[in-house]
C-alpha cells in the first residue's frame, strides 16, 4: 500500500467501498422464533446436528427396543449408583454394627458392609435404591444379552456394521466386570466369598499367578486395599469408559443408520419408518419410564442380594447357594464341570487348570469369539457388500444353526452354576446333574445346531411353497364336469415379497490349484479351506423363488394342485378366478 | 447355744459330724453335679411301652434288639444299631417324622409325624436303657427368647451356613443328599440335631458349640423366620440364581412385552 493512494476521508471509508449493505432487521416474528434456540444456535450452532436428529428416521419393530431395555437400565444404574455413592463408604476399616437391625447389632464388620447395612435400613428410601440399582444391573445385562441376540440372527453385524458389533461385544464385557465389581463392595458373606474366589482364579494365572493377586489385594488376602479399589473401578474407571464406548456405539448406529426388516418398499438404500421428532422421542422416551416403572415396581416387590441376611464376611465361613450374578454364571459353571484331574504339578509349581480354563481362559475366549464373529463370516461367504436390509433369521439358517448352539453352550455352563439349586428343587443328585451337564456341554450344542438348522430349511421350503402355490383354503371345488381341486387363497404383494426379497446363496466356487500354466497357486490351500467352509455353510441353502418360478407355478401350478389331474383343461378353465387372483396380487375371497 | 456346746467333747460327736458333713457333701453334689439334660425321668413301664412300639415300629430295619440290620445287599446297612444314640435322636428322627422312613431311600426326608409325642418319648426311653446317649434338651435350652441372635449368626455362618444357606433355606450335598431347609423346625429338633448329628450332619456336642452357643442358633434361626421380609418377597433366599431366574423371565418378560406393545402403537 502506497501513500499517494491514501483517501482524504476517513482512512476506512475505502475500505468499506465493496461491502454489501447489512441485511435487513428480521421482522419480529421471526425474531421470536428465532429467540432462545436462535441465541444458541448463535453461541454453538447446534440447529444443524440437532435438526439432523430430529429428523432422523428409524425403523419400527419391537425387537430394536431390546437395545434400549440395556440403555436405560444403564441410564437407571447411573443415576441410582451416584445416589448410593452419598453413603457408601469404600472402606475395609473395623467398626462395630450399632444401626437399627437388631440380628446384627454388636457384630465386628467392615465399614463398607456397616455402610450398606445403614443405606439398608436407615437411610430412608436407602434400601428400594439399593434394590432398583441392583435389578437395573441385571436388566443391563439381560437387556444387551437380547440385544446381540437379535443383531446376531438378524445379521445387523455385516458391513459396515461390524465395528459396532466389536464394540458392543466390549461393552457387553465390561458390563459383566462392572457388576462383578459392584457385587463385591457390600463386603457381605456372598460378596467376600466372590472376592476369595477371584483371588483364587489369579492365583492359577502359571508363573505369575502369585504376583498378580498380591498386586491386586496389595499384600495378602483379604487385606485392606480391595474394596477401595474395587470402588474406583465401580464408580469411576468402568463407567467412564462403559459410557464413552457406549456414545460411541450410539453415533454409529446413527452414522450407519439403523437396519431395517425387509418389506415392500424397504431396500438397502432407504430407512423406512418415523422421524425420532415426535414419534421416536414420545415412544423411546415413554418406553425410558416403562423400563424404570417396571425395574421400580420389581424392586419394591421382590428382595435383591440381601446383604443383612448373608452377613458380615469372614474368611472362614461360606454359604450354601453361592453363586455370583447371573452373568457371570457361566464362568462359575465351568468351574463346577471342570475335573479335579486338570491340575498337574510338576518340579514343584502347580498348573490349576481345571481353575484356570474356567475363570481365566473361558471369559476372554468367550467375547473374543463373539467378537471375531462377522470377521469369519464374511470371510467364509465372501460377502464384501453393505447390508442395511436384516436378515431374516430362517434365510440363513447355518448361522442361525450356529447362534443357537452357542446360547446352548453358554446356558449349559450357566445353569450348571446353579447345579446345586437344581438338585435341591428337583430332588436329584448333583452329582448326575454335573455329569449331565458335562455331556450336554459337548452334546447340546451340536443338536442345537442340527435341530435349528432343520426347522430354519423347513422354513425357508414352506415360504417358497407358500410363494408358489399360496395358502391352502381345505375347501374343495367340483368342477363342473365333476373334477376336483382344493382353492388356494392368494398371497397379497406385501405377504409375497417378505417370503421372496431375499438373495440367492450359493458356496463359493474353488479356484483351481494350479494356473493356467500348470504352476501350484500360493493361496490354494487357505482357498480349499474357504471353498470348504462356504459348502458348507450354504450346501443346503434353500433359494428364494425367482421370477420364472412364480411365472410357471401360475402357469401350471393348478395341475399339480388338482386332486384328480386327468381333465387338465377343464381344470385349468375352472380355477381361472385364482390365478388373476394371484397375478393381481388381490386375495380372492369367497 | 451352752448345750451344743457342753456336749461337743460327747463320744458321738464325730460321727454325727461326719455323718452331717457326708450329707451335705452329697446334697451339694446332687444339686451342683453337672447332669445330662433331662426332661422328665423315664419309669420302667415307659421302657417296656417302648420296647414294644420299637419292635412292632422300627425292628424290620433296626433289629429285634435295635442291633442294626443288613439288607444283605452287599454291605448296604437297613438300619443301623440303635445302642448310644440316646433318646434326643429318637426324639429327632421320630419327631420330625423322618421316622419311619416312608421308603429305602438317600436320606430319610421330613415328613408327617405319625406317633404321640408319648409315645416317641417312650421309644426314646427303651432306646436310652440300651446305652447312655444324649437326652432330650430341657425346655430352657431350647428357649429361643433367652438366646443371642447376633451371636447366633456368627456361630451359624462359620458352622452351618455352607450346608444348610446363610438364611437356613438349604443346600446340596453329594449323591442326592441335602442339608434340609430349618425354617419351621421346632427348636427343640434343631437342638437334638446338632447334638445327635443325623444322616450326614456333622455331631455338634457341647465340646463343638455349648448349650448356650445351640439356643444363639435357635434365636438365630427363629429371628430368621419372624423377621419381616425387609426387601420384599425373598424369592426363596436361594441367592442369584432365583434373581438372575426372576430378572430373565419376568423382568424381561415384562419389558418385551412392552416393547412389542410399544411398536404396535404405531405400525
Amino acid at each position: 500500500m502506497s501513500t499517494e493512494t491514501l483517501p482524504t476521508g476517513r482512512p476506512a471509508d475505502q475500505l468499506r467501498d465493496g461491502d454489501k449493505p447489512a441485511h435487513a432487521a428480521p421482522s419480529a416474528a421471526a425474531r421470536k422464533a428465532g429467540g432462545f434456540a436462535g441465541w444458541i444456535d448463535d453461541r454453538t450452532s447446534a440447529a444443524k446436528p440437532v435438526n439432523y436428529l430430529l429428523r432422523k428416521v428409524f425403523p419400527d419393530h419391537w425387537s430394536f427396543m431390546l437395545g434400549e431395555i440395556a440403555m436405560y437400565s444403564l441410564i437407571i444404574c447411573l443415576l441410582t449408583g451416584a445416589l448410593l455413592t452419598l453413603w457408601f463408604i469404600p472402606s475395609a476399616g473395623h467398626t462395630i454394627y450399632d444401626g437399627s437391625y437388631v440380628p446384627l447389632r454388636g457384630q465386628m464388620m467392615s465399614e463398607a458392609y456397616a455402610s450398606t447395612l445403614n443405606i439398608s435400613f436407615d437411610v430412608k428410601g436407602g434400601l428400594i435404591i439399593r434394590q432398583i440399582h441392583h435389578w437395573a444391573a441385571l436388566m443391563f445385562i439381560v437387556g444387551l444379552t437380547v440385544h446381540m441376540f437379535r443383531v446376531f440372527f438378524t445379521g445387523a453385524f455385516r458391513k459396515p456394521r461390524e465395528l459396532n458389533w466389536v464394540l458392543g461385544t466390549i461393552l457387553a464385557l465390561l458390563a459383566i466386570v462392572e457388576g462383578f465389581a459392584g457385587y463385591s463392595l457390600p463386603d457381605d458373606l456372598l460378596s467376600g466369598t466372590g472376592i476369595r474366589a477371584m483371588e483364587g482364579f489369579v492365583q492359577t494365572a502359571p508363573v505369575i499367578g502369585s504376583y498378580l493377586a498380591y498386586a491386586i489385594f496389595g499384600g495378602p488376602f483379604p487385606g485392606e486395599m480391595i474394596i477401595p479399589r474395587l470402588y474406583s473401578a465401580h464408580v469411576l474407571l468402568i463407567p467412564a469408559i462403559l459410557v464413552g464406548l457406549f456414545i460411541a456405539h450410539i453415533t454409529l448406529v446413527a452414522v450407519h443408520k439403523h437396519t431395517q426388516f425387509p418389506g415392500p418398499g424397504k431396500t438397502n438404500d432407504n430407512v423406512v419408518g418415523y422421524r425420532v421428532m415426535p414419534v421416536y422421542a414420545a415412544k423411546a422416551g415413554g418406553f425410558f419410564f416403562i423400563v424404570f416403572g417396571v425395574i421400580a415396581l420389581i424392586s419394591a416387590l421382590f428382595t435383591i442380594n440381601p446383604i443383612w441376611a448373608y452377613g458380615p464376611y469372614d474368611p472362614s465361613p461360606v454359604t450354601a447357594g453361592s453363586q455370583p450374578d447371573w452373568y457371570m454364571g457361566f464362568a462359575d459353571g465351568a468351574l463346577r464341570l471342570l475335573p479335579g484331574w486338570l491340575e498337574f504339578s510338576f518340579l514343584g509349581f502347580t498348573l490349576s487348570l481345571n481353575i484356570a480354563l474356567g475363570a481365566l481362559v473361558l471369559l476372554p475366549l468367550v467375547y473374543t469369539v463373539l467378537g471375531v464373529y462377522p470377521f469369519v463370516e464374511r470371510w467364509i461367504t465372501g460377502d464384501e457388500r453393505e447390508h442395511h436390509l436384516l436378515d431374516r433369521p430362517r434365510n440363513n439358517p447355518t448361522r442361525t444353526g450356529i447362534g443357537m448352539a452357542a446360547i446352548v453352550a453358554y446356558s449349559v455352563f450357566m445353569f450348571a452354576a446353579g447345579n446345586d439349586i437344581i438338585a435341591i428343587k428337583l430332588g436329584m443328585s448333583i452329582n448326575d446333574i454335573t455329569w449331565a451337564f458335562r455331556i450336554g456341554l459337548f452334546v447340546l450344542p451340536p443338536i442345537a445346531f442340527w435341530v435349528t438348522k432343520r426347522i430354519c430349511l423347513s422354513l425357508q421350503r414352506h415360504d417358497r411353497e407358500l410363494a408358489l402355490h399360496s395358502r391352502e383354503s381345505g375347501r374343495i371345488i367340483r368342477g363342473a364336469d365333476g373334477s376336483f381341486h382344493e382353492r388356494h387363497d392368494a398371497l397379497t404383494d406385501r405377504e409375497r415379497w417378505i417370503l421372496v426379497q431375499h438373495e440367492p446363496v450359493a458356496p463359493l466356487q474353488l479356484t483351481p490349484e494350479y494356473d493356467e500354466n500348470g504352476v501350484a497357486r500360493p493361496a490354494a490351500r487357505k482357498d480349499r479351506l474357504r471353498a470348504k467352509l462356504s459348502h458348507w455353510f450354504f450346501k443346503d441353502a434353500v433359494n428364494p423363488v425367482t421370477p420364472a418360478e412364480l411365472a410357471a407355478a401360475h402357469h401350471d401350478g393348478h395341475h399339480a394342485e388338482a386332486l384328480e389331474a386327468s381333465d387338465h383343461d377343464a381344470i385349468e378353465q375352472g380355477a381361472d378366478t385364482d390365478s388373476t387372483g394371484l397375478s393381481s396380487g388381490s386375495p380372492v375371497r369367497d | 447355744m451352752n448345750a451344743l456346746a457342753a456336749r461337743r467333747r460327747h463320744p458321738a460327736a464325730i460321727a454325727i459330724l461326719l455323718m452331717l458333713g457326708l450329707l451335705v457333701t452329697g446334697f451339694a453334689y446332687s444339686a451342683l453335679a453337672p447332669q445330662p439334660a433331662q426332661a422328665e425321668a423315664s419309669t420302667a413301664e415307659d421302657v417296656t411301652a417302648g420296647k414294644q412300639l420299637f419292635q412292632a415300629n422300627c425292628a424290620s430295619c433296626h433289629g429285634v434288639n435295635a442291633e442294626g440290620r443288613a439288607t444283605g445287599n452287599g454291605d448296604k446297612v437297613a438300619g443301623p444299631a440303635l445302642a448310644g444314640v440316646g433318646a434326643a435322636a429318637v426324639d429327632f428322627q421320630m419327631g420330625t417324622g423322618r421316622m419311619p422312613m416312608r421308603q429305602p431311600g438317600i436320606q430319610a426326608a421330613r415328613g408327617d409325624v405319625q406317633f404321640s409325642q408319648e409315645e416317641i418319648d417312650q421309644v426314646g426311653a427303651y432306646i436310652a436303657s440300651l446305652a447312655p446317649g444324649p437326652a432330650v434338651p430341657a425346655e430352657e435350652d431350647v428357649d429361643a427368647s433367652k438366646g443371642d441372635p447376633a451371636k447366633g449368626g456368627e456361630l451359624f455362618r462359620v458352622n452351618c451356613a455352607m450346608c444348610h444357606n446363610f438364611a437356613g433355606s438349604g443346600g446340596a450335598l453329594t449323591r442326592g443328599k441335602y442339608a434340609p431347609s430349618l425354617m419351621g423346625v421346632e427348636s427343640k429338633h434343631i437342638y437334638e440335631a446338632m447334638e445327635t448329628g443325623p444322616q450326614s450332619m456333622p455331631v455338634f456336642n457341647d465340646n463343638n458349640i455349648n448349650a448356650e452357643g445351640k439356643r444363639d442358633i435357635i434365636a438365630f434361626l427363629k429371628s430368621v423366620e419372624d423377621s419381616p421380609q425387609q426387601g420384599g418377597h425373598a424369592l426363596g433366599a436361594l441367592g442369584p440364581v432365583t434373581e438372575g431366574w426372576f430378572a430373565w423371565f419376568f423382568g424381561l418378560g415384562i419389558l418385551v412385552a412392552a416393547a412389542v406393545w410399544l411398536g404396535q402403537k404405531s405400525a
